[in-house]
């Protein structure tokens, strides 16, 4: 799943690690409070020209009241923000060269489709037959050519948001922004969609900012994330160093499945660290550099997919490495999720590709195993 | 569990619309009725109908009605639904709910009272009363039920709908007209509705505000009765029920056709 990433195979245009690229956002110390609720709290970003950007977090982390401050409906209590290099904070959300599918969609009833999406081009005040050229690539564009007069009532929940979608393209605007976009769809369906947003938005060379609680939607269609906790961004990068490297305990557990053990540093050097683990009851070595002392408390985290399995120990048995006894065994088709318990009672989780049938594993309950994982696996977070 | 058609419920059914409705039946059989007494059938006719279009103040009297009651719903519908959006959209101002309970106390406050009020405001500000202080009063009362029809489309209207306007670029005020009234506009055509046929078969209120050359139907007809029934008021009074009847069945079925609709499709 992870090496089919879309965002990997963009790899070379990285322009947030070029210092010379000039970003179309710009948010700066941004601070929004209702009341005593400081929702989004002293937020620094850089989003850069054809970004898909996705603001990840947990309800009410303050992702939403982010995206709608860009839109213009919430005003920044401090801070600023400025769009292609112009000052947000005097402009109306009517006068920004962004525009916003809402996640109710919020088509308007009383419009057919093509009404619906013909509205902005009006407001500008375009000429008529260019309004009906452009509205008719739209439909074409999200396939939608045959609904034009129908009225959102008579559309589903997959057309609905295709009609949302066109509707906030055809302004060619410098940003959309995306306020979880594919929530009301079924999960086939939404898998779908977020690949043809992709397309779309690599063939229009839009940016697009997406708000989601849902991280493999954010792993699928992002450039780069930010996770998002308690109205903070606690880490911004790619779907790739989110995963491998993250830089807290928060996102370890709130991207994918992780084991946590509690550690101590042994030795810390630029290029390796060597902690101890009592909980895991060995010796954990990773092979990136930490800025800590002997004796600090550490966590090591490891991803349970890149843990390996056997009922006889490897032969270079020395740290990475536990043993203990398989528990349970939860078989999900594509992989299989071993739940082995140490000897002091620690439980890890181990996940295999199932690339044989699930009859032939060799593995069973109660199956004494070797739990081990390479050094580039560990991630030791500051506690 | 539904209960089905039983003896009981049948005959229940059948004596409680008898009470509503055979004194509103007899009344409209008896305006075809041949004969000058009120209580004899002498054959059918249409002989009243014809009778009322030659009587000149009862005409006058439902021009001025129709003048009345059109002039008060148009204003009523204005700040009924001023007051229904400030009730909606400002949810935190001070004395909100005393305002909210001000808008609607003329819904349950007797008519008797009211008209009584706005006779004494007219004499003392010296105040002629006539066509302008009966459209004043209708007006007053009218707005409340404008107000509390507006009131419950406006608070199932989703305001993303405006965001996403202006979005597009409308700005607020073309987003109310474009966007907002559009979309309340059934609340809107059924609370004018309302407020007509309200204004239409007022007495009490109406004979506290009137004056000279103002005079309503209601009260053309009271004053008729009072010298004896004859079938012309009975002809009036079914066209009457017919007009009032239309008004308040279109109102509702335009309710129920956008409440359906709206529940169609979540």
């Amino acid at each position: 799943m992870m090496d089919a990433k879309p965002a990997d195979v963009r790899g070379p245009q990285e322009p947030w690690r070029d210092p010379s690229a000039v970003p179309l956002i710009e948010i700066r110390d941004v601070v929004k409070t209702f009341g005593n609720f400081v929702a989004v709290d002293d937020v620094w970003l850089d989003i850069y020209p054809r970004e898909f950007f996705a603001l990840l977090g947990p309800s009410g982390c303050g992702k939403t009241t982010l995206l709608r401050m860009l839109a213009g409906f919430e005003t920044p209590t401090s801070g600023s923000i400025r769009i292609d290099g112009v000052d947000m904070s005097a402009v109306p959300p009517y006068r920004r060269p962004v525009n916003m599918m809402f996640q109710s969609y919020a088509l308007f009833p009383h419009m057919t489709v093509e009404q619906n999406i013909s509205f902005g081009l009006k407001q500008e005040g375009m000429g008529r037959s260019e309004i009906a050229d452009r509205v008719a690539a739209m439909l074409g564009l999200v396939e939608l050519t045959d609904f034009a007069r129908r009225k959102p009532h008579q559309l589903s929940g997959g057309q609905k948001q295709r009609v949302a979608l066109a509707r906030a393209l055809v302004k060619r605007p410098k940003v959309l922004l995306l306020d979880e976009p594919l929530g009301a769809l079924d999960r086939r369906l939404r898998e779908q969609t977020q690949f043809e947003l992709v397309n779309i938005q690599e063939s229009l060379g839009i940016t697009f900012i997406i708000v989601t609680h849902d991280q493999d939607e954010a792993m699928t269609v992002s450039t780069r994330i930010a996770i998002m906790d308690r109205g903070r961004t606690v880490q911004v990068g790619t779907p790739g160093e989110i995963y491998e490297y993250p830089n807290s305990l928060y996102v370890s557990q709130f991207i994918g499945e992780v084991n946590i053990f509690e550690s101590r540093v042994v030795e810390a050097g630029k290029d390796h660290v060597t902690v101890f683990s009592p909980e895991a009851d060995t010796t954990i070595f990773a092979d990136r550099g930490l800025d800590a002392v002997p004796g600090q408390e550490v966590y090591a985290a490891i991803r349970p997919e890149k843990m390996s399995i056997a009922k006889t120990p490897p032969e270079d048995a020395g740290h990475n490495c536990i043993s203990g006894t398989v528990f349970d065994i939860g078989y999900l088709g594509s992989i299989s999720v071993y739940h082995v318990r140490l000897a002091n009672g620690t439980k890890v989780k181990v996940t295999t590709a199932n690339r044989h049938r699930f009859v032939e594993r060799p593995i069973t309950w109660d199956d004494p195993v070797w739990v081990w994982w390479p050094p580039a696996a560990s991630v030791i977070l500051l506690a | 569990m539904k209960p089905g058609f039983s003896a009981m419920t049948v005959s229940a059914l059948t004596l409680g619309f008898a009470f509503l409705y055979i004194p509103i039946l007899l009344l409209m059989i008896f305006s075809f009725n041949e004969s000058r007494l009120v209580t004899v059938w002498g054959g059918f006719s249409f002989k009243w109908y014809g009778e009322l279009f030659r009587n000149r103040l009862l005409l006058e009297s439902i021009w001025v009605t129709l003048k009345i009651a059109l002039t008060s719903a148009t204003l009523a519908l204005v700040l009924g639904t001023l007051a229904a959006i400030t009730l909606v959209r400002f949810v935190r101002f001070r004395g909100r709910t005393l305002f909210s309970g001000m808008i609607f106390a003329p819904l349950v406050m007797p008519e008797v009272i009211t008209g009584l009020s706005l006779l004494l405001l007219f004499v003392a500000v010296d105040w002629d009363r006539g066509f302008s202080t009966v459209v004043v009063a209708h007006t007053t009362f009218t707005t409340a039920y404008v107000a509390v029809v507006v009131q419950s489309r406006l608070l199932t209207f989703d305001e993303m709908l405006e965001e996403a306007a202006m979005d597009l670029g409308a700005t607020p005020l073309r987003t109310f007209f474009v966007i907002t009234l559009p979309v309340i506009a059934p609340a809107l055509v059924s609370g004018w509705l309302l407020a007509f046929t309200l204004s239409l078969d007022d007495l009490v209120i109406a004979s506290f505000t009137t004056g000279p050359g103002a005079t309503t139907l209601p009260m053309r007809i009271y004053s008729q009765v009072r010298l004896g029934i004859t079938p012309e008021i009975n002809a009036i009074s079914t066209i009457l029920i017919a007009v009032v009847a239309l008004g308040v069945i279109t109102a509702s079925l335009i309710q129920k056709r956008q409440f359906a609709r709206r529940g169609g499709h979540g």
